[in-house]
C-alpha cells in the first residue's frame, strides 16, 4: 500500500514536470530557479574570492570587470562576483523561511475561516483585509524599522505581511469545496471537522496553495531586497543584493557593474519565480486546464 | 407492505428574506421494506429538502423543522440522538445516492481510496457504537481485505470492468455514467435497508438513464433494499418504482402504486402533469399559471388557482388526504373520475 503511494507520488512529480517543460517560459523559469540554488549551495567552490565577503582590498576598490574580477570589484575591493554568490543565499533563505512562515500562519487561517460561518470566520478575514488594506512594502518597512535592521528581522517582518494571501486564497477554495457533494457526504457522514479539513479539503486546495507560495518567493525577493536597499536589512559586510545597489548608487554611472550585477540577479530570480508559478498554474489548474484543452481543441 | 419509514405531518420552514418558507408542509410519505418508492414533482415542491429531512442534513440554520416525525423502524429520528443517529442510521441504514456524479468524488485521490476509507467507518462489519470517526485510526488487516473482497464484489455487480483496477483509477478517468455506477456501488455496500436517491439520473444521457435504472432496480429488489427515489421525470418514476408519490408546493398531493398512478390518476394536477409530459408530434402543454409563492401559500387547497376543477371549497378548505377505492390516496375535494370513497 505505501510503495504503491510512493510511486502514484513520484509518478505525479514526474507529470507536473514533463508537462512544465513543454511549457517554454516555465522551464525557463525552473532554470532560472535552479541557477539561483547552484549559485547557493556551491557558492564556496564557485566564488573566485570567496574571502571577500569579509575582507577588504582598499587598493584594488572599484576595478572594471576583467579576468581576475569577474564582475569587478566594490567600493572596499571585495569581488562583486563572489559577494553575488554568497547573496543568493541569504536570499534564498529569506524566501523560504518568510513563505514558509507564511503558510504556517495564512493556511490554518484560511481554513478555520473558510469551515465555519459566523463571527469568528468574519473576524480571521476582516484581520486579513486590514493587513491586505495597506501596501506589502510600506508595512514591511514599518515592522522592520520598529524592530531594527537585522536578518531575523526581515524574515518576520515579510511573514507577518505576506500570511493573509494565503489566507485569502485558502478560504476562497475552502468556501468553493464546501458545496462539493463529497465535502458535504463526508460531513453527513459525521466526519469531525479535522478529518474533515486535513484529509479532505486541504489535499484538494494544495494546487492554489503551491502556485501562490511560487508566485510569493518571487515577491517576498523582491521586498526583502526592498527592505535591504532602504538599510532594513541585515547590517553590513552581509552581501545581501538590495543593499549591495544601494552601495554602489553614489558611484553610478561610473562603475555601472557595481549595481548591475545584483540588480540583474535580482531581476532574474523573481522573473523565474514568476515564471515558474504561472507554469505550476497552467498544469495544476483543473479549471485552467479544461479552457486550455477546450480552446486548443 | 411491512413499514420502514414513515413520515407523519413534517413541517419544515426556510428563513428568507421575505419571511420563513413553509417549504414542507404537513407532508406524509411511507416506504415499506424492499418497495422503490418515486417522488415526483416539479423543481422546487420540496423533493429534496424531504430527501434531505429523512436523512437529517438539512442546511444548518436556514432550515427549521417545525413539528411532525420521521420514523424508520418505528424510531423517530428527529427526536433520537444525533450521535446514534449519525453512528448507525445516516450512511449505515440510510444511504444516500447524489444528483451529480461529477462533484461526489474528490478529484485528488483515487476512487479506490474513498470506497475504503467509507468502508473503513460504514463497512457492515464494523461494530456499532465507535462513534464519530477520528482523525487517523488503523484498519484492522483481516477485515480490510474481507471489505475489498466485498468492494471488488459489488463493482462487478454494478457492472464496472476490470474493478481491481478500476479502484487505481481517479475520478475523472471515469465517464458519468460509471462514476454513476460506482456511486450506487457505494450506496450498497453498507448494506443498507433504504437509499435514497436524490434524481441519480438527471445529469445522465437517456440511453445511459435507463440501464442505471434498470440496474439499480435489479440490485434493490435482490437485496430487499428499499428506495426513496425522487425525480422530475415521470417517465423514470414509471420505469423504476412501486409507487409513486406526487408532490406540489410542499405537500403531497397523490399516491399510488405505479400502474394505477399511470393508467388513472386521480387528482387534477397529476392529470396536468402527465398531460404537460411532451410526446413527439403533439404540441407541449404546460399548466397554466405559475407554481405558489411558499411564503403566502394560497388558502385552501394549494393548487387551487391553477385548478380546471376548482370550487369555492377548495379556496377556504384544506383537503385532508383520503383514499379512493382504487388504491390512490388523494389531497383533493374534486378527485377526477372518483370511485367510490373508502373511509380511512
Amino acid at each position: 500500500m505505501s510503495s504503491s503511494k510512493g510511486a502514484s507520488t513520484v509518478n505525479a512529480l514526474w507529470f507536473v514536470f514533463r508537462r512544465l517543460a513543454r511549457d517554454r517560459s516555465a522551464l525557463l523559469g525552473l532554470l532560472l530557479i535552479a541557477l539561483l540554488v547552484a549559485c547557493a549551495v556551491l557558492a564556496p567552490a564557485l566564488a573566485t574570492h570567496p574571502d571577500d565577503v569579509f575582507e577588504l582590498h582598499p587598493a584594488e576598490r572599484l576595478r572594471a570587470p576583467s579576468g581576475v574580477h569577474w564582475l569587478g570589484t566594490d567600493r572596499m575591493g571585495a569581488d562583486v562576483y563572489s559577494r553575488l554568490l554568497f547573496g543568493a543565499r541569504i536570499t534564498i533563505v529569506i524566501g523560504l523561511i518568510a513563505v514558509g512562515a507564511s503558510l504556517v500562519i495564512g493556511v490554518p487561517i484560511g481554513l478555520v475561516a473558510g469551515y465555519y460561518h459566523g463571527w469568528l470566520s468574519d473576524l480571521l478575514m476582516r484581520t486579513s483585509d486590514i493587513f491586505l488594506a495597506v501596501p506589502q512594502v510600506v508595512l514591511a518597512i514599518a515592522i522592520a524599522q520598529t524592530l531594527g535592521p537585522s536578518l531575523p528581522n526581515v524574515i518576520l517582518a515579510l511573514s507577518v505581511t505576506y500570511w493573509p494571501w494565503f489566507a485569502r486564497v485558502v478560504y476562497a477554495e475552502t468556501r468553493a469545496l464546501q458545496k462539493e457533494i463529497f465535502v458535504e457526504s463526508t460531513a453527513a457522514l459525521g466526519a469531525s471537522p479535522w478529518r474533515l479539513t486535513v484529509l479532505h479539503v486541504l489535499p484538494n486546495i494544495a494546487s492554489p496553495i503551491i502556485v501562490r507560495a511560487s508566485i510569493g518567493m518571487g515577491f517576498t525577493i523582491l521586498t526583502a531586497a526592498a527592505l535591504g536597499f532602504l538599510g532594513l536589512g541585515p547590517p553590513p559586510p552581509t552581501p545581501e543584493w538590495g543593499r549591495t545597489i544601494a552601495e554602489s548608487r553614489e558611484f553610478l554611472p561610473d562603475a555601472w557593474w557595481y549595481a548591475a550585477a545584483p540588480g540583474l540577479a535580482i531581476f532574474l530570480t523573481v522573473m523565474g519565480f514568476n515564471l515558474l508559478g504561472d507554469g505550476l498554474r497552467d498544469v495544476l489548474d483543473p479549471r485552467l486546464r479544461r479552457s486550455r484543452t477546450a480552446r486548443d481543441g | 407492505m411491512a413499514e420502514l419509514l414513515a413520515v407523519r405531518g413534517l413541517r419544515v420552514d426556510y428563513a428568507t428574506d421575505q419571511g420563513p418558507a413553509q417549504v414542507l408542509d404537513a407532508i406524509n410519505l411511507d416506504v415499506g421494506r424492499g418497495e422503490v418508492v418515486g417522488l415526483v414533482g416539479e423543481s422546487g415542491c420540496g423533493k429534496t429538502t424531504l430527501a434531505r429531512a429523512i436523512l437529517g442534513v438539512l442546511p444548518e440554520g436556514a432550515a427549521r423543522i417545525r413539528a411532525g416525525e420521521v420514523r424508520f423502524k418505528s424510531v423517530d429520528l428527529l427526536k433520537e440522538d444525533p450521535a446514534v443517529v449519525n453512528d448507525r442510521v445516516r450512511g449505515r441504514a440510510i444511504t444516500f445516492i447524489p444528483q451529480d456524479p461529477f462533484t461526489s468524488f474528490s478529484p485528488v485521490f483515487p476512487v479506490g481510496t474513498q470506497i475504503m476509507d467509507l468502508m473503513k467507518w460504514k463497512s457492515p462489519r464494523v461494530p456499532r457504537g465507535r462513534g464519530p470517526a477520528p482523525l487517523v485510526g488503523r484498519y484492522p488487516r483481516a477485515r480490510w481485505r474481507d471489505d475489498r473482497e466485498a468492494v471488488l464484489e459489488i463493482l462487478r455487480a454494478v457492472q464496472i470492468p476490470d474493478p481491481a483496477r478500476a479502484l487505481r483509477r481517479l475520478p475523472h478517468e471515469f465517464s458519468g455514467g460509471q462514476r454513476q455506477r460506482l456511486m450506487i456501488a457505494m450506496a450498497l455496500l453498507p448494506q443498507p435497508d433504504l437509499i435514497i436517491a436524490d434524481e441519480p439520473t438527471t445529469a445522465l444521457d437517456v440511453t445511459i438513464q435507463a440501464q442505471i435504472l434498470r440496474l439499480l432496480r435489479a440490485l434493490v429488489k435482490e437485496r430487499g433494499v428499499s428506495v426513496l427515489f425522487t425525480t422530475h421525470d415521470l417517465g423514470t418514476a414509471h420505469e423504476i418504482c412501486d409507487r409513486v408519490v406526487v408532490m406540489y408546493a410542499g405537500q403531497e398531493m397523490e399516491a399510488a402504486p405505479t400502474d394505477a398512478f399511470f393508467g388513472r390518476p386521480a387528482h387534477p394536477y397529476t392529470r396536468r402533469l402527465l398531460a404537460s409530459v411532451p410526446s413527439p408530434g403533439g404540441e407541449i402543454r404546460d399548466i397554466p399559471g405559475e407554481v405558489p409563492s411558499l411564503v403566502s401559500p394560497p388558502p385552501g387547497c394549494r393548487f387551487h388557482p391553477r385548478c380546471d376543477y376548482a370550487s369555492v371549497e377548495c379556496r377556504d378548505a384544506r383537503p385532508q388526504l383520503r383514499t379512493l377505492a382504487t388504491g390512490h390516496d388523494v389531497r383533493c375535494h374534486h378527485p377526477v373520475d372518483a370511485p367510490a370513497e373508502v373511509e380511512r
